[in-house]
């Protein structure tokens, strides 16, 4: 842990001293949007790497929101993104969101969108409703923080992953968000897990490039 | 809808809760029999195979290379290819078929062929042909010691219980790596303390578990995963011929090893090629017979919620288990991770390996309470112990297990602790208390224990691997304090990397460190009265359970 919380710092302070407002834009403003309704996703080009420190990417994997609607526990996939944007709203920050076609790993989705956010913080998300936070600096196995039992993440944690991703972002150091341990999931969620997964995987088009998205609530 | 209670109380059952899902065979979540299985076939050109399983050798993946080139019997595949797989299922469960004559038969069917063959099989056929093709002739079992707090102390003293109570091997894990060296010193003490010549090892990543090995702090090995797709290897960094060369390093050392595989690991990862879970598996054991490799973990292990969603998935992983034997193969048969909610099914699970006998029924019964299990939990725990001793006495089952008593397990418990306090003391490490020892020695798991200073600890195992400490050290340290007999049994334990008796396929040792194999102990099942058989001595413990009443002293 001591090595990535100064990796974080460093950045950090790299970044503090060379600000810009140049390069890829943010969707939101400091404030935390208003979004209600189910989300509609649209690609936009690929996404470019963001230059200002001041947001966190979300990566999603191939399927996720459109080809795919629900993680394994059936929660909407619109309530998760909402609620990860917010927390990130709420630490003051931006989000942008971008898919990933070439893998639908959740740790090299995440070390992807890390690689992509000008804080070089970026969350990983799958269709099965798997999450992490990734740093960009760190090998892509690696992470800030894993949340592997995905049936056991209800909306208030995924909106404190967000919350949490934004502090990385801000070169602070949280405490990781607290999470359940269940050793009954692998009987009720292993093999949904399996199929959810496959479901994403068949959606994999490697020569694609990182697409940003526009999120829009209606 | 007006609701049947009948149903709202089905509803409340454990079972419930459990994953079912129906066949989706193009990701390959379909158990055995699978539509895109391939048709077996096999072709020789100049003494190579041209041809296997439908493939020309230009198009093979590295599996069918390796499996071609390095296990199957060029000599008599062509031969047994030929012949109708019904024949050859009927000669696997025959009696009057020997083990050798099936052997023989498993190097010369392809991997698609022993899946059509043991897809005639119903699960009492196969139980009759584990029961005659497992590799040695006495049954056995193995346990998981791990504890939630890493506790050195604990798991010395739950590998002392564990060994008493009959588990010739102990495996223990890390919830934390950096402890790693710790847990598996301790259990190699605690093991040796509780009943001399049990086995002991530590699954933690590669390198580490082959180091510790090489050191003497481990005896064997077996968490070497390989897997029935090109694409499942590749993402984990690997390939037949890096396997291989990993279980040679352990040859080389004189350290028992085997592979560990399983049916759903392809279809959880994503890439099952649509094929069926047992069809990639019987890649993996031809895979693992062809890097020479004595033994396999199999039974689906730590994906068993995916064949176990399926159905046929629990008949599949018992053909899993029978498919490691025809090829003699050491077969740890699973039995090991929670699977499902319900009591009624992985009892039923667990029989179809209980009942036949297989080389280690469990691999990885929990020798501690399933909380403290950092293998996720198995299907059975301490808490079972009694109805596991009773099944094998209701029905005359040598299921690896006796009964003990109370006080014997107190005091062997405690003296674990102490002798591990002695290396602990020796080697540098962190001070085991007395009180530690008092807490351990009662203790129903880790709950009951104080915790450790988890910085203190990595600082001393860190200086104790930076001293190039080795077996030898705790050998000396063992001796010092007065525990010759403990000191002795883990000296004849490193010693036995030099003779290499226990390289032998399916080898344990005896508490006199006589090695038990497949050589020496070979399965010579022939029907009625041959075979393995309950001699009278066991049976006489194995009557004798805790909860049994003595009739004279009813009423009296």
């Amino acid at each position: 842990m001591q090595l990535n919380e100064d990796a974080i710092r460093k950045i950090v302070v790299d970044v503090l001293s060379g600000m810009s407002e140049e390069g890829e834009n943010s969707s939101s403003n400091t404030a935390v949007a208003e979004r209600k309704g189910d989300m509609i996703l649209k690609e936009v080009g690929p996404a470019k790497e963001g230059r200002s420190n001041d947001e966190v990417v979300i990566g999603v994997a191939p399927a996720f929101g459109d080809k795919l609607t629900k993680t394994m526990i059936d929660e909407k996939h619109s309530n998760i993104l909402r609620e990860i944007m917010a927390g990130i709203e709420e630490e003051g920050l931006k989000a942008r969101v971008v898919k990933n076609y070439s893998t639908a790993d959740v740790g090299f989705v995440g070390h992807q969108a890390a690689q992509l956010s000008g804080s070089g913080i970026g969350i990983g998300l799958q269709s099965k409703g798997t999450v992490l936070i990734h740093q960009k600096d760190l090998n892509p196995l690696a992470n800030l923080e894993l949340f592997p039992q995905a049936p056991l993440l209800d909306l208030k944690t995924y909106r404190q992953i967000g919350k949490n991703a934004a502090r990385y972002a801000k070169g602070e150091n949280p405490d990781p968000v607290p999470t359940r341990n269940d050793q009954m999931a692998r009987p009720k969620y292993q093999a949904i897990a399996a199929v959810l997964y496959n479901k994403e995987v068949k959606y994999l088009d490697p020569q694609k490039k990182v697409v940003k998205l526009e999120v829009k609530f209606e | 809808m007006k609701r049947s209670k009948r149903f709202e109380e089905l509803e409340k059952r454990p079972i419930s809760q459990d994953a079912f899902i129906k066949e989706w065979p193009e990701a390959g979540l379909i158990a055995m029999e699978g539509p895109e299985d391939p048709k077996p076939s096999v072709k020789i050109e100049n003494e190579k195979i041209v041809e296997l399983d439908g493939k020309k050798r230009a198009d093979f993946d590295m599996l069918d290379s390796f499996i071609a080139d390095h296990t199957l019997d060029i000599n008599t595949v062509e031969k047994v290819m030929a012949m109708d797989s019904k024949e050859l299922a009927k000669k696997i469960v025959d009696i009057n078929v020997s083990r050798d004559e099936v052997r023989e038969l498993g190097l010369g069917m392809t991997p698609a062929k022993v899946v059509e063959v043991v897809g005639h099989m119903n699960v009492v056929e196969m139980m009759m042909a584990v029961q005659k093709m497992r590799a040695r002739k006495t049954p056995s079992n193995q346990c998981h010691i791990t504890n939630l707090k890493e506790h050195p102390a604990l798991i010395a003293a739950d590998a002392a219980e564990a060994a008493m109570r009959g588990f010739d091997e102990l495996e223990t894990t890390v919830g934390m790596v950096r402890y790693a060296p710790s847990n598996a010193i301790s259990l190699m003490v605690g093991a040796q303390t509780g009943r001399r010549g049990a086995l002991t090892q530590c699954a933690v990543e590669e390198a580490m578990e082959l180091e510790m090995g090489m050191r003497g702090f481990t005896a064997y090995a077996e968490t070497v995963s390989v897997y029935g797709t090109e694409q499942v290897f590749v993402d984990g960094d690997d390939t037949p011929w890096s396997k291989s060369f990993l279980a040679s390093a352990y040859a080389s050392r004189g350290l028992k090893m085997r592979y560990t595989s399983g049916t759903g690991s392809e279809a959880e990862m994503g890439f099952a090629d649509g094929k069926s879970m047992l069809y990639l598996e019987a890649r993996c054991l031809y895979m693992t017979k062809g890097a020479g490799v004595q033994g396999i973990q199999n039974g689906s292990i730590s994906c068993i919620g995916i064949p176990g969603a399926v159905p046929s998935g629990i008949r599949a992983i018992l053909a899993e288990n029978l498919i490691a034997m025809m090829l003699d193969l050491e077969c740890a048969s699973g039995n090991d991770q929670t699977f499902t909610h319900s009591r009624t099914r992985r009892t039923a699970r667990m029989l179809m390996q209980f009942l036949p006998g297989t080389d280690f029924i469990f691999s990885g019964y929990s020798g501690v309470p399933n909380y403290d299990n950092m293998f996720a939990g198995s299907t059975h725990d301490v808490d079972d112990y009694d109805d596991y001793l009773t099944l094998q006495r209701d029905l005359k089952v040598n299921g690896g297990l006796v009964p003990v008593e109370e006080e014997e397990v107190i005091k062997i418990r405690n003296k674990a602790a102490r002798a591990l306090q002695a290396v602990f003391k020796e080697l540098g490490m962190p001070e085991i208390t007395d009180e530690e020892i008092e807490a351990v020695t009662y203790a129903h798991g880790s709950k009951d224990v104080p915790d450790r200073d988890v910085r203190e600890d990595f600082r001393g195992i860190e200086e104790m691997l930076n001293k190039g400490t080795t077996g030898v050290e705790i050998v000396k340290a063992l001796a010092k304090h007065g525990f010759e007999d403990v000191a002795d049994s883990v000296f004849n334990l490193l010693k036995q990397r030099i003779a290499g008796d226990y390289l032998h396929t399916s080898a344990i040792f005896d508490d006199k460190f006589h090695c038990i194999s497949a050589v020496n102990d070979k399965n010579d099942y022939a029907g009625p009265g041959t075979g393995y058989r309950v001699s009278d001595e066991l049976w006489a413990k194995l009557k004798d359970t805790r909860l049994a009443r003595d009739p004279e002293e009813i009423g009296e």
